[in-house]
């Protein structure tokens, strides 16, 4: 790693020695150290799964961690829920803000730590707006946070930290739910808190915002510490910190027809649909993906991936715009419709995709149940052919009557693959279709999506695995904020710039 | 093996589970139950498993309460499987109560009105429209559900005094019988009382009718596509919708069916019983169907066994009562214990199971394992969306 | 009509929405905690039943009060074992609650009384602090239970709920448990404090009719109001004074249809037909608020801490 390391300015406030935690297989933090300082902004930047998130979860006592140890001023302390964080001057703000939405700014920030009786909710009132006043952040304590915007809401979340005599104050990713100009405001309310000698941690993957607060970086990948760089780092090399190398596993050939377009089979044209908080998640999308294409969406998830999916599954109403396939227009139709018109659809939920209680065979079968109906009955031993020799031809390890919630998370992959591919589908729409895999489901996964790109079918691929997208697809897009905000050929691609337009930075020529 | 398995009762990691714990599960609640009821039979003077043999076995011991058996499992049958083709889609109809009723009061309207008819027309035409009557009332709330989301057990339990309100309403007006001034109505017409099965016995034609439902819906959830997709809604609302299924119109049709079904027991009653309309003519067996439905599993051959063992307990209390001077209202407690200790034991194996099962730091156990429910189309109207087809 | 019918007619009325404030009360505080408590109906059975059988057989009234606010605690005590504790199925527990409450209540009266000719007590007096106004005077001729529930429990319970740290907390478990847990919150406990108060209010509004009203216990003596509560608190959007206030107007058209019924005319009008009224404006309601009912955010969902 060429990023030396950096030390705060002044003693740590809080600093974790060797953090490690595991889900399963997964190591999301592998023997991670990272400090904080005082009146100091450390920024903790990853793509998303690098395990920043993670590892500020144990700080707060959210997440117990396997290995490792957390100081605070100087002395170990067991964090064990929020509370002790709380007690050691901890305090975070998550992604999900965790706010009593019918209750008044000035209740949610007693909350807890009201002692007697009697709810003294005038002097409570004037102190938050006292603290509120003081510190800079503009929140009326009478007004129901239901009614506030987004932003404010934020703001009424660090106030409540910050009324519980937090030191050191986490945010998860705080601007990701801001506009433009509350991302300035928010910047500025925490330089003023600074300077009081609050210590922030800011948990990011834009690299705009982390250049313009931060004091010093220190980045995350796959759970292992890149390592920590001065604030005013290039953002180039942030960048390739935070992306890496591709590693390709899978090679790639060349698209056989790979000359001028031909009719696409998917066309996308002027996608628009709300995301959470009503905020608009996909701006006037358009696309095409040709027969025998792979097309890749690449960005950091949560700039609309999801919704797109969504809309492409019928599973959420788009807003506006079309998709056509095959010259039928499909936009807004039903899961019975799209599947009907040569949609097949693998989101990166797989367990909801399927009935996890219900059998293997049903499974396969319960797209097209009038397929396998005979006399109006059920025709059980149809099913079960049908369910063996997809079991066969796509190596499932699983009987056909087994429970797929019962299955591991290749074979869970595999049953939603082979109920797709059996179709025939012109279109696959596929998300993160290796995620969570071990090597060999990744390698059979991805060998099937290169043998339907060989087959015709226009394949979508939705992920955030770089590599992946790099060794499968042979255009990209990626997605920034509901926008596409770069389109190359996958053989031009540079991990650098993508990693910048990922980060929205630039765009690409 | 059909599982105790509603949609949001479960989490997916329930599967860890070997099917037999379900009937395991069953035997224990029971045994719990007998041990907590163990204290009114001791206060009652009696002892306890002296009890439980006068409650359990006597009734099958002679012909006479062996046939008293399948006539009190003969109600329950009905509602216990009506509760469980709703509960089996997802869709919580705790209304069986009122749209037995009101299939009464639709059986009794059609049997006192066919009286020149014969009985082959006329018993049909009154199941008919009890079942009619039965999934009339239970529209209302599966329309509010699928339409807008609104949770059905607050509307389908209202929904049961209201039911018994239009048959006082009835049977102190209109239908006050013209020749004894009391509140019931007229005989129906001999050809629409159902047939004894076994000359000079109660057991009527509502039992095998009872059978025949149960064993249809068996039929129907276990080999067709309908019943595939019902279970599928019911297991997953979100799975089932992106397999394609309709699922507000499955929600809507088992509510219908359940009420149909429901409505059919109100007919038996009626037909097979009391002859008449009267205030009492249910005790309460739409509320026994959930006691019914959650000890048989929800499925149909549980639902049968589950009533048929209700139905020995119901004699029981009553030989009981007699011999031991046990108020037989213990059949009641035990009821209501036993639906107790299913529902806390069914909790209490789903919440060992689910608790602490991580991934990449977000449980998954939380949001489906939460015994409530999220019902399917507050899962549905929770992403935003408007429901389709 | 003349001013001593309406005088009549509203002490009737407030008479009447009595047990209806307690229940409804009752199960605002329930449900306000997260937990829809079906188990009212038979919480009310089991006050009426041990607030009968404790004054009868010890003279008491006040200890049949009493015993009919204990029993309702432990009805409580038992929802939350099964809906917080195991976190078992909301409604499929409170309705088994109600099915047992009423059949231990019914056993237990078999049992002590042993059917037979009806036991009495003395009826709670009813007060007459107003008698010197003349008519007008005849509203406040009501029982000491009257007087408590719209004077004392109305109020305090409305300022628990909205003004103390403990109403606070209630409110929070109830609409985001994950946010009051985040806060120090202890979410169990507070939905067990939650239906055991809701339990003592409901057991003592079962306990008026026997105690106050009837001075005896007969069967079918709830005939529903418990449901008519868990209707009420809807119908005032989980608000302590809204539910009041729909008490009041249910018990109000009860009154009315019961004298007009005696009156030439309108003998004709099933009374059911008013009966019926609460729960059909309910659901009327409901519908009318389509997908807009704010129902409280964690109804009907357990909480287990991730």
């Amino acid at each position: 790693m060429t990023a030396g390391a950096v030390s705060g300015s002044a003693a740590p406030v809080v600093e974790l020695r060797g953090i490690t935690k595991r889900f399963g297989d997964l190591v999301a933090n592998d023997r991670v150290d990272f400090d904080v300082g005082r009146g100091e902004v450390h920024a903790l930047l990853g793509e998303n799964g690098a395990g920043k998130t993670t590892l500020m979860r144990i700080v707060y006592g959210l997440t117990h961690p396997d290995a490792g140890q957390i100081l605070v001023g100087g002395r170990p302390v067991a964090i064990r829920s929020p509370k002790d964080a709380i007690a050691a001057g901890i305090g975070m703000v998550t992604q999900h803000f965790s706010l009593v939405r019918p209750m008044t700014v000035a209740e949610n920030v007693v909350l807890g730590r009201t002692g007697g009786i009697r709810l003294e909710m005038a002097a409570a009132a004037a102190r938050v707006a006292e603290a509120s006043e003081r510190l800079g952040i503009r929140v009326d304590p009478g007004a129901v946070v239901a009614e506030l915007s987004v932003g404010e809401q934020q703001r009424v979340e660090i106030l409540k930290a910050l009324a519980r005599d937090c030191r050191v104050l986490i945010l998860d990713e705080p601007t990701a739910v801001l506009v433009p100009q509350e991302v300035e405001a928010l910047f500025a309310t925490l330089r003023r808190l600074l300077d009081e000698g609050l210590s922030v941690v800011f948990i990011s993957h834009k690299l705009g915002e982390v250049r313009a607060i931060s004091d010093r970086v220190s980045v995350l990948r796959r759970g292992v510490m890149v390592g920590t760089v001065e604030g005013s780092t290039d953002e180039r090399e942030l960048a390739r910190m935070m992306v890496g190398r591709p590693m390709l596993g899978i090679r790639r050939t060349e698209r056989a027809g790979a000359g001028p377009p031909s009719t696409p089979a998917l066309s996308v044209r002027d996608l628009g649909a709300a995301g959470v908080h009503g905020l608009p998640a996909l701006v006037d999308l358009s696309f095409d993906v040709q027969p025998g294409e792979i097309l890749g969406v690449a960005g950091v998830s949560g700039n609309g991936q999801t919704e797109l999916v969504g809309v492409l599954s019928g599973m959420r109403h788009p807003s506006g715009g079309s998709i056509v396939v095959d010259g039928v227009e499909l936009a807004g139709a039903s899961p019975r419709r799209l599947m009907a018109a040569g949609i097949g659809r693998i989101p990166e939920d797989r367990h909801a995709s399927l009935i996890p209680d219900l059998s293997v065979a049903y499974n396969l079968a319960i797209e097209r149940l009038d397929d396998f109906r005979r006399g109006g009955l059920l025709d059980e031993p149809a099913i079960r052919e049908h369910a063996e020799q997809l079991i066969a031809r796509f190596a499932i390890r699983a009987r056909p009557d087994d429970r797929v919630a019962t299955l591991s998370g290749g074979n869970i992959q595999k049953v939603l693959l082979a109920r797709v591919l059996s179709r025939d589908p012109r279109v696959l729409v596929v998300a993160q279709p290796t995620r969570g895999l071990d090597v060999g489901a990744t390698e059979y996964v991805r060998s099937e999506l290169l043998a339907r790109r060989a087959a015709g079918t226009a394949v979508l691929l939705v992920s955030e695995d770089l590599d992946e997208l790099l060794a499968l697809a042979d255009r990209l897009i990626v997605l920034y904020e509901g926008r596409i905000v770069g389109e190359m050929r996958a053989g031009d691609a540079d991990p650098e710039q993508l990693g910048m337009l990922m980060a929205g930075r630039g765009r690409a020529a | 093996m059909a599982l105790f398995r509603p949609a949001s009762w479960t989490g997916p990691r329930r599967s860890i589970l070997s099917p037999w714990s379900s009937p395991a599960l069953v035997v224990l609640a029971v045994l719990i139950t007998f041990v907590l009821t163990a204290g009114p039979i001791l206060l009652a003077g009696a002892n306890p498993i002296a009890a439980y043999v006068e409650f359990l076995v006597v009734p099958v011991t002679s012909g006479f309460t062996a046939i008293e058996v399948l006539v009190s499992a003969t109600p329950i049958l009905f509602t216990g499987a009506a509760v469980a083709i709703a509960f089996r889609a997802g869709y919580w109809n705790i209304g069986a109560e009122g749209q037995l009723l009101l299939g009464a009061i639709a059986g009794a309207g059609v049997g006192i009105l066919v009286g020149g008819l014969p009985a082959i027309v006329a018993l049909p035409a009154m199941v008919a429209a009890g079942a009619l009557a039965g999934a009339a009332w239970a529209l209302v709330p599966a329309l509010l559900r699928v339409r807008f989301g609104i949770d059905e057990v607050v509307t389908t339990l209202l929904l049961n005094p209201v039911a018994l309100l239009v048959v006082n309403g009835l049977l102190h007006g209109p239908w006050r019988d013209p020749v004894t001034g009391f509140p019931e109505s007229p005989r129906i017409a001999a050809a629409a009382e159902f047939p004894a099965l076994l000359p000079g016995s109660r057991l009527h034609l509502g039992f095998l009718i009872a059978m025949a439902v149960v064993a249809a819906a068996w039929f129907v959830l276990a080999r067709t596509p309908a019943g595939l997709r019902l279970r599928a809604v019911g297991l997953s609302p979100h799975g089932a919708r992106f397999a394609g299924i309709d699922v507000s119109g499955t929600l809507l049709r088992a509510a219908l069916v359940s009420g149909a079904v429901a409505g059919i027991a109100g007919v038996s009653e009626v037909a097979g019983i009391q002859y008449r309309l009267t205030g009492g003519l249910s005790p309460g067996y739409g509320y026994t169907g959930i006691v019914v439905a959650t000890l048989g599993a929800l499925s149909m051959p549980g639902v049968a066994l589950a009533a048929l063992f209700l139905g020995d307990l119901t004699v029981g209390a009553s030989s009981a009562a007699r011999a031991l001077g046990i108020p037989s209202q213990l059949g009641a407690v035990t009821q209501g214990v036993l639906l107790l200790t299913t529902v806390g034991l069914l909790a209490l194996r789903r919440n060992r199971l689910t608790r602490g099962i991580e991934i990449g730091g977000e449980t998954v156990a939380g949001d489906v394992a939460a015994g409530g429910l999220p019902s399917a189309a507050t899962a549905i109207s929770e992403e935003g969306e408007v429901e389709q087809e | 009509m003349t001013f001593t019918f309406v005088f009549d007619l509203l002490a009737a009325t407030l008479r009447n929405a009595t047990p209806l404030v307690y229940g409804t009360v009752g199960e605002t505080y329930s449900e306000r905690s997260g937990v829809l408590n079906l188990g009212i109906e038979g919480t009310m059975y089991a006050g009426a039943f041990a607030g009968f059988a404790v004054a009868f057989t010890t003279g008491s009234p006040l200890l049949g009060l009493l015993a009919a606010l204990v029993v309702g605690v432990l009805a409580g005590a038992v929802m939350g074992l099964l809906t917080v504790t195991l976190g078992a199925n909301q409604h499929v527990s409170g309705i088994g609650l109600t099915i047992g409450l009423i059949g231990i209540s019914e056993f237990a009266n078999r049992l002590l009384f042993q059917g037979g000719e009806l036991r009495r007590i003395e009826p709670m007096p009813l007060l007459e602090p107003l008698a010197f106004l003349g008519a007008p005077g005849e509203i406040f001729h009501q029982y000491g239970l009257t007087y408590i529930a719209f004077l004392v429990v109305v109020p305090l319970a409305w300022w628990v709920l909205q003004r103390s740290s403990f109403g606070l907390e209630i409110r929070a478990v109830g609409d985001n448990p994950e946010a009051a847990d985040a806060a120090g919150i202890n979410v169990g406990r507070t939905r067990y404090l939650a239906l055991m108060i809701g339990g003592a209010l409901m057991g003592i509004g079962g306990a008026f009719f026997t105690l106050a009203v009837l001075g005896s216990f007969t069967l079918d003596i709830i005939a529903g109001r418990g449901w008519v509560c868990v209707a009420l608190v809807i119908f005032g959007r989980w608000r302590i004074g809204r539910g009041v206030l729909g008490a009041l107007l249910f018990s109000l058209l009860f009154s009315l249809q019961f004298r007009l019924r005696i009156l030439p005319g309108f003998g004709e009008l099933p009374f059911e037909v008013l009966l019926a009224l609460p729960y059909l404006v309910v659901i009327l309601a409901l519908a009318l608020s389509g997908r807009n009912v704010a129902y409280p955010g964690a109804y009907l969902k357990p909480y287990r801490r991730s």
